[in-house]
């Protein structure tokens, strides 16, 4: 239950190529995450999985069935929806059974259902709300009670923590993360937010412009990038980016070293610059350092660092966590 | 900042207008609670006279006048289920998207701009003609006696021109209310199992309800008033068969020149639209709140 393969799948709008031809395994019980910069397709292709795009070409295949041709609601997933898409009319019960009713479930059965799924998300006191009545993290449990009383074969999350406040979005990642925990299904979730895809995925899958640029666990991602792109993605701040002489001197087109590979000294490195901005947050700090021949670089200094605009440091990067890329930008494996 | 002393401004300055309004309804009232009270006929110039009730209870003993009330309700009520009805499935289909969306909606937005005159003018000497008429063609080709609408089926051939006028208002307004159902909603529902039926009466028609309400609401304060289409095609016969309230004040006033009798049943039409009104709103008032 649950193990859904792409194969050969892809979309064309018109002219647009929206996703080229792209194969995809998901496993029974995984957490996905698609990842990439807004445009790239990932909720198309979230769409095509659910049924509610057509695709162009290629198969889908869910529990080891052919669904390319099925309508959605008979391909046994559920979805939760950016706008959440709750039907404002209708009280969180009826919200809640509403997919029980349309599947034709007796009332004893809904009710049932109905209050399981209240007491895993902690909504039993406010069923007889309508969704106006809700706050925004609320609104979202509805919108994931209504998808888990069908029981699906796996769940699709079309970025539903980006109408949240950055507070509530950090709780909401817990919730969603242990839901997943408890019910063992598998999940499909949407972002563009990379830390959002680090810390639920056990699988994330990096799109652009259609293609899948890499597909691994978090941590595979963040240690071994296949492409410039990747590693650009990745990784919060940025990796550091290099071209020119001091690349070729690691005999490479393009070097990346991520901010926090990097040591930080006062008094000798590999790279001479001077601090533009220094951003204290307490537990880390960044440095925006500029060195002359190279451009502006990332540093993060763990623990605090009394370094100030105009302060001259030395960089040097850690030798075995600088990465490599070709002039096609693919990494060099070592 | 709403303080006080801006808010006495405030309604200062609106005074003027609201003085004006206020005037702009209540003397013609009051003209006509006068007028109801007076023994005023056009052939008697000069001798008006004071006659208490005798106007209201010569106009409500009419034998006309539970006709004429009985005709606005049917016509008020034929035209609303067919503009309320036709517009809902209209904008359905206009939602789809189809080869040339624009000129089509034009199209059916188009009755509306004919003046209710020109289209009874139309409707009757085109459509329900019964010797000319398209419609009488059409009972021809399959070789059936054609119908005289007009002198036949009057009160219902009114409801259909009326409704043909109307159906363009509530389709546009239904229309809007249609586009403004939220993609992701429907998405979510088809996602939930509701096939086409069920989306339709558990998402789109609550969806509308306020639109509805809205297009009922406002038809209502216009039929209670129809006509120009009245007088046009059947000057409220055969007999009395098409005559509705409107229609009953005109006659008495400028037909029968009694001016008393007409104000007393001007008011008794004002009344009887405030009822009207208290029940409609009473009814689907609700679905305005939120």
């Amino acid at each position: 239950m649950g193990s859904i393969t792409l194969e050969n799948v892809s979309k064309v709008f018109g002219e647009a190529v929206i996703i080229p031809k792209l194969d995809l395994e998901i496993n029974e019980g995984e957490f996905v995450v698609f990842v990439g910069p807004s445009g790239c397709g990932k909720s198309t292709l979230l769409r095509l999985i659910a049924g509610l795009e057509d695709v162009s070409g290629g198969r889908i295949v869910i529990d080891g069935t052919d669904a390319t041709e099925l309508p959605p609601a008979k391909r046994r997933l559920a979805m939760v929806f950016q706008s959440y898409a709750l039907y404002p009319h209708m009280s969180v019960r009826k919200n809640i059974a509403f997919p029980l009713k349309m599947a034709g479930a007796s009332q004893a059965e809904i009710d049932k259902k109905v209050s399981e799924a209240a007491r895993v998300l902690n909504l039993t006191d406010y069923l007889e709300r309508k969704p106006r009545q809700l706050s925004g993290g609320q609104r979202q449990r509805v919108a994931i009670g209504r998808a888990i009383v069908r029981q699906p074969s796996a769940f699709l999350f079309d970025e539903p923590l980006s109408n949240l406040d950055a507070a509530l979005r950090v709780n909401m990642r817990l919730e969603i993360s242990e839901l997943h925990q408890q019910l063992k299904t598998t999940m499909i979730y949407v972002t563009h937010d990379q830390v959002e895809a680090m810390t639920m995925a056990d699988k994330i899958v990096v799109l652009n412009r259609g293609n899948i640029e890499q597909v691994g666990s978090p941590l595979e991602l963040y240690r071994n990038p296949r492409n410039l792109f990747v590693a650009g993605f990745i990784g919060s701040p940025k990796m550091n980016l290099i071209t020119g002489p001091t690349a070729e001197g690691y005999g490479a087109t393009t070097i990346g070293v991520r901010p926090e590979h990097v040591v930080l000294s006062q008094t000798e490195g590999d790279w001479k610059g001077t601090v533009t901005v220094a951003e204290h947050l307490g537990s880390d700090t960044f440095l925006h350092v500029d060195v002359p021949g190279i451009g502006l670089l990332n540093a993060r200094i763990g623990g605090e660092m009394p370094l100030r605009h105009g302060d001259t440091v030395y960089l040097t990067p850690q030798r075995d966590r600088v990465h490599r890329f070709n002039a096609e930008g693919m990494a060099i494996k070592a | 900042m709403a303080t006080t002393h801006t808010r006495s401004h405030a309604r200062l300055m609106m005074a003027p207008s609201v003085l004006l309004l206020f005037l702009w309804m209540i003397v013609p009232l009051a003209m006509t609670i006068y007028f109801s009270f007076l023994r005023y006929n056009l052939l008697m110039p000069g001798m008006e006279e004071y006659t208490g009730f005798l106007n209201y209870q010569f106009f409500l003993t009419d034998p006309a006048f539970f006709t004429a009330l009985g005709n606005t309700l049917l016509l008020t009520g034929g035209v609303l289920l067919i503009t309320v009805i036709g517009g809902i499935l209209l904008a359905l289909l206009l939602d789809q998207p189809i080869f040339g969306q624009g000129i089509v909606r034009i199209l059916v937005i188009a009755p509306f701009f004919v003046m209710p005159t020109v289209s009874a003018l139309v409707w009757k000497n085109m459509f329900f003609n019964p010797v000319n008429g398209i419609f009488a063609w059409l009972f021809k080709l399959f070789g059936a006696q054609p119908l005289d609408w007009l002198a036949q089926i009057p009160l219902l051939s009114i409801i259909f021109i009326v409704a043909w006028q109307w159906l363009p208002f509530s389709t546009l307004i239904l229309l809007t209310a249609l586009q403004s159902l939220d993609e992701e909603q429907k998405e979510a529902a088809e996602m939930d199992g509701a096939g086409f039926l069920s989306r339709f009466i558990y998402i789109v028609l609550p969806h509308m309800a306020r639109a509805i309400t809205v297009v009922i609401l406002i038809q209502t304060i216009f039929l209670l008033s129809v006509f120009a289409e009245i007088l046009v095609t059947t000057n409220g016969g055969p007999g009395i068969q098409t005559t509705n309230l409107t229609y009953l004040v005109y006659a008495q006033a400028l037909l029968q020149f009694d001016i008393g009798g007409a104000s007393a049943g001007g008011i008794v039409a004002v009344i009887l639209a405030n009822i009207v009104a208290f029940f409609l709103m009473r009814m689907i008032g609700k679905n305005l709140e939120g």
